[in-house]
């Protein structure tokens, strides 16, 4: 069957002429790229800002990572290495000193001293900083000499190398000649040059950056040591829907990406061309109540605020079936937790490790008990393109709510708008992920769970949960250095926190990369994917 | 009676005689029904989340393997039957579709009317208006009137209606120069003609003379833009819920369907997005199909 005819001479000239001069353009165009290796990966999100100060994400902070580098350092199996510093050491209990690495030079060719680490500290202790909880324990840091500061904090700390390890080092001089003296606020929209231009030390050099549609790193050939990467240029696409981001993998047309959703990973396994990482991820999701306000602002109850009673915390929690969760939503790739930090992390305990049991008839009963027979109506907030399955999880937990009459208006967005309502605190009912930033239980109880304070502690604590025995203890934790006391003071803040009810630990999901066969890159059990240890074969 | 002046009317005469118009009319009407019954027929009720179970989750249809009767048309990945889900999510598209058109009308015929009535400066600013808008996309505005009204309202209980509210309002907003265009041209053809002048010598006011005399000779071509754009409203409500920003996903309209059925397009769970897609395609195609015939039997050139 005839369906395409070419009958005039001048016609089929035409076109093999087309044909043709394509031929030359494309075998031109490729022939460069041919050499140099680029590099295309993907994520359901974007990294929403280049300033490394903006947003405590780990997405965020592993993008941002290959064109930041901290004063420490983390190598594939997440132990600490130097980075900017080469050495530290801790003469007195409360002083560390680091030596700086010489000869290092930032992006722009500006030579990397004690002057950028002094000023970066300062700048993360900014009111608009989201990494305040990392730097809320230091008084002061001061310039021993060009290569030399002087770390001093409150008390004993004796886990200070790990925690500055996602402090990203800036540049003095082009933070100021650029007005970036103050870290991006993404809470009240306030952008400066640093959210779309960077200068660090690191790897990789941005060479365009699109916000929401492509961020594109360069190698940077000054970089201070040899890196095992080949790959001279990385593109990195944010990729919200599913099924797009399945096909671009599939087609070819990008060589990594994550998260792989749940319901395709058997597909995806099963491609000839295409290979799949799966592994625990340190990341717990959870939800949070807010236990501060005497109102909730998105609710039906006036004049009080109903998280505030233990029992109805407690009946949200045993109203949710996480094993329905994990079979039906995660198909299986989640590990449901009673904790708030996963194995892995210093300082998890196995043996708290247990939930209250999945009862709507017990949870029933306390809602009665606490005076709401007929249940109330909450708004939720909830991301869809951070976690894995995150709106679906939440649509779920609706439907369980509904079964203990608890009307859940569900909100479910992007978290380009989800992220700065919730850590504005504008929210009664929310949906967090949390991978404690230094692997270490005492970043979980900082962060999360001891009550806010001005300086950092208690930054992303964003329901306000308040126990000052934990508070106690959160302090006594960070300077203690006896580990064996140091396990039994984190394991009562733990339990003191699951028996209060402070938060509603869910799980924690796997980690599911998908990527090309001549793809090898390491998978930090983080989330974090670092371009320097990703060859292309 | 207005029935039997309907019967015997022009219109219903050339409806009689269009085997498409009636095949459209019947399928939007079982369309109609179904959605506006759904409370009463349809098996399950899928914005109850009481009664949703996680257990029920990605049953496919009962004439597939693992089907079973109950769920006719499968279920989605939270145990909501696709079939009840389809019959209530029409409510939502139609609801949205026919207010949406509603509003933009009201709008459009108002504006319409005075700029093409009164002319001058008002209309010169008021066609610029339309002027630009025009120029952008309708979903590009639709999408820009939600955000800005999602940023104003401040959120408390009662969200479907809410959200409900602001679909209604972006897309209405959105598509009002449509038929402030028509009115006006047709405006300024009337209002020259001698009964407009008449009227204006033995002094009607202005007003009475729009409402009363100019109206009802300009609002032929206004009810065709309107059938027609009641398809595109719904096709912008499903694209506004695919995108995201429209009814909360626990009571998904047809967009919301698609967009989350979409992606499991790769995992096998095909009914997620078939089933919703081609009501959406059926409630359109039947409500253009009806526009198109409208027009032409509206048209006296055509006759």
């Amino acid at each position: 069957m005839k369906i395409f005819q070419i009958n005039s001479l001048g016609a089929r000239l035409a076109l093999s002429t087309v044909i043709s001069l394509g031929l030359i353009v494309t075998s031109a165009a490729t022939a460069p790229i041919a050499m140099a290796k680029t590099y295309k990966f993907a994520d359901q999100g974007d990294a929403l800002s280049m300033d490394p100060h903006s947003l405590n994400e780990s997405l965020q902070l592993s993008v941002l990572g290959n064109m930041y580098e901290g004063l420490t350092g983390l190598g594939k199996n997440l132990e600490l290495a130097p980075a900017l510093a080469t050495s530290w050491t801790n003469p007195t209990p409360n002083v560390w000193v680091f030596e700086l690495r010489k000869g290092v030079t930032f992006h722009d060719g500006s030579p990397f001293t004690a002057d950028d680490v002094v000023f970066t500290f300062a700048r993360t202790q900014q009111g608009s900083s989201d990494m305040k909880s990392y730097t809320n324990d230091v008084i002061s840091v001061k310039k021993l000499d060009s290569h030399k500061v002087e770390i001093t904090t409150k008390a004993p700390f004796p886990i200070l190398p790990n925690v500055v390890a996602l402090v990203y080092i800036m540049n003095k001089k082009w933070c100021e000649e650029n007005k970036a003296e103050m870290p991006v606020d993404k809470r009240k929209g306030v952008e400066n040059t640093a959210s779309f231009k960077a200068n660090g030390t690191g790897p990789y050099r941005l060479k365009s950056r699109d916000p929401g549609v492509r961020t594109v790193l360069v190698r940077n050939l000054n970089y201070w040591t040899k890196v095992e990467s080949n790959i001279d240029e990385a593109i990195f696409t944010p990729i919200g829907n599913d099924s797009t981001r399945v096909a671009a993998l599939a087609s070819g047309e990008i060589d990594m990406m994550q998260p792989v959703p749940v319901q395709d990973v058997a597909r995806l396994a099963q491609n000839a061309n295409l290979k799949m990482m799966q592994g625990p991820e340190l990341r717990t999701i959870f939800l949070g109540m807010d236990q501060s306000r005497d109102e909730l602002l998105f609710s039906n109850v006036k004049g009080k605020n109903p998280f505030k009673d233990k029992r109805v915390r407690q009946a949200f929690y045993q109203a949710i079936d996480i094993e329905s969760i994990k079979t039906r939503i995660m198909r299986g790739a989640s590990t449901p937790t009673g904790l708030m930090v996963a194995p892995g992390i210093r300082g998890f305990n196995a043996d708290l490790n247990k939930r209250i049991p999945f009862d709507a008839e017990a949870a029933k009963k306390l809602l009665a008990d606490a005076g709401y027979p007929n249940g109330f109506e909450v708004k939720m907030n909830c991301p869809n393109d951070r976690y894995v399955n995150d709106g679906e999880i939440c649509q779920a937990v609706a439907g369980m709510m509904a079964k203990i009459n608890i009307k859940i208006n569900l909100e479910a967005e992007s978290k380009a708008t989800y992220f700065p309502k919730i850590l504005s605190r504008n929210t009664s009912f929310y949906m967090l992920g949390w991978t404690p930033g230094t692997y270490d239980s005492h970043n979980a109880l900082n962060a999360l769970m001891a009550t806010p304070a001005p300086g950092g502690r208690g930054q992303f604590n964003l329901g306000s949960f308040t126990n000052a025995k934990l508070d106690e203890l959160t302090s006594k934790i960070a300077s203690e250095t006896d580990q064996a006391k140091r396990n039994a003071m984190i394991a009562e803040a733990f339990k003191i926190h699951a028996d209060e009810i402070g938060h509603l630990p869910l799980h924690q999901q796997a980690l599911a990369w998908g990527m090309k066969k001549n793809v090898s890159l390491i998978q930090r059990a983080d989330n974090f994917n670092d371009l320097k240890w990703t060859v292309l074969k | 009676m207005i029935g039997a002046r309907f019967l015997d009317s022009d219109l219903f005469y050339n409806f009689k005689r269009s085997p498409v118009a009636i095949g459209a009319a019947i399928v939007a009407l079982i369309l109609i029904l179904g959605a506006a019954l759904a409370p009463w027929i349809a098996p399950h009720q899928p914005y109850d989340l009481a009664t949703l179970s996680l257990n029920n989750s990605l049953i496919p249809p009962s004439f597939s393997k693992g089907g079973q009767w109950t769920f006719a048309l499968g279920t989605d990945d939270q145990g909501r039957d696709v079939l009840s889900t389809i019959l209530y999510g029409s409510r939502v598209s139609l609801f949205v579709g026919l207010a949406s058109v509603l509003l933009s009308m009201a709008i459009g015929v108002v504006l319409g009317l005075l700029s093409g009535y009164v002319g001058g400066r008002l209309d010169a600013l008021l066609m610029r208006i339309a002027d630009v808008q025009l120029s952008f996309p309708a979903i590009l505005i639709a999408l820009l009137i939600n955000g800005v009204a999602q940023a104003l309202i401040p959120k408390g209980s009662g969200e479907t209606s809410l959200a409900l509210g602001i679909l209604i309002l972006s897309i209405g907003l959105s598509k009002w120069p449509d038929y402030a265009r028509t009115i006006r041209g047709q405006t300024f053809v009337e209002k020259n003609k001698e009964y407009v002048q008449a009227a204006r010598v033995i002094g009607v006011p202005s007003l009475k003379i729009m409402w009363r005399h100019v109206l009802p000779n300009v609002l032929g071509p206004v009810m065709v833009i309107g059938t027609i754009n009641v398809a595109q409203a719904i096709i912008a409500e499903a694209t506004l819920s695919f995108l995201g920003v429209g009814v909360p996903p626990t009571s998904p309209s047809l967009g919301t369907m698609i967009f989350n059925g979409n992606n499991f397009l790769f995992s096998g769970e095909w009914w997620l997005v078939v089933f919703p897609g081609l009501a959406l395609i059926l409630l359109c195609m039947s409500v253009n199909l009806l526009g198109d015939w409208l027009r032409d039997a509206m048209n006296p050139k055509l006759q």
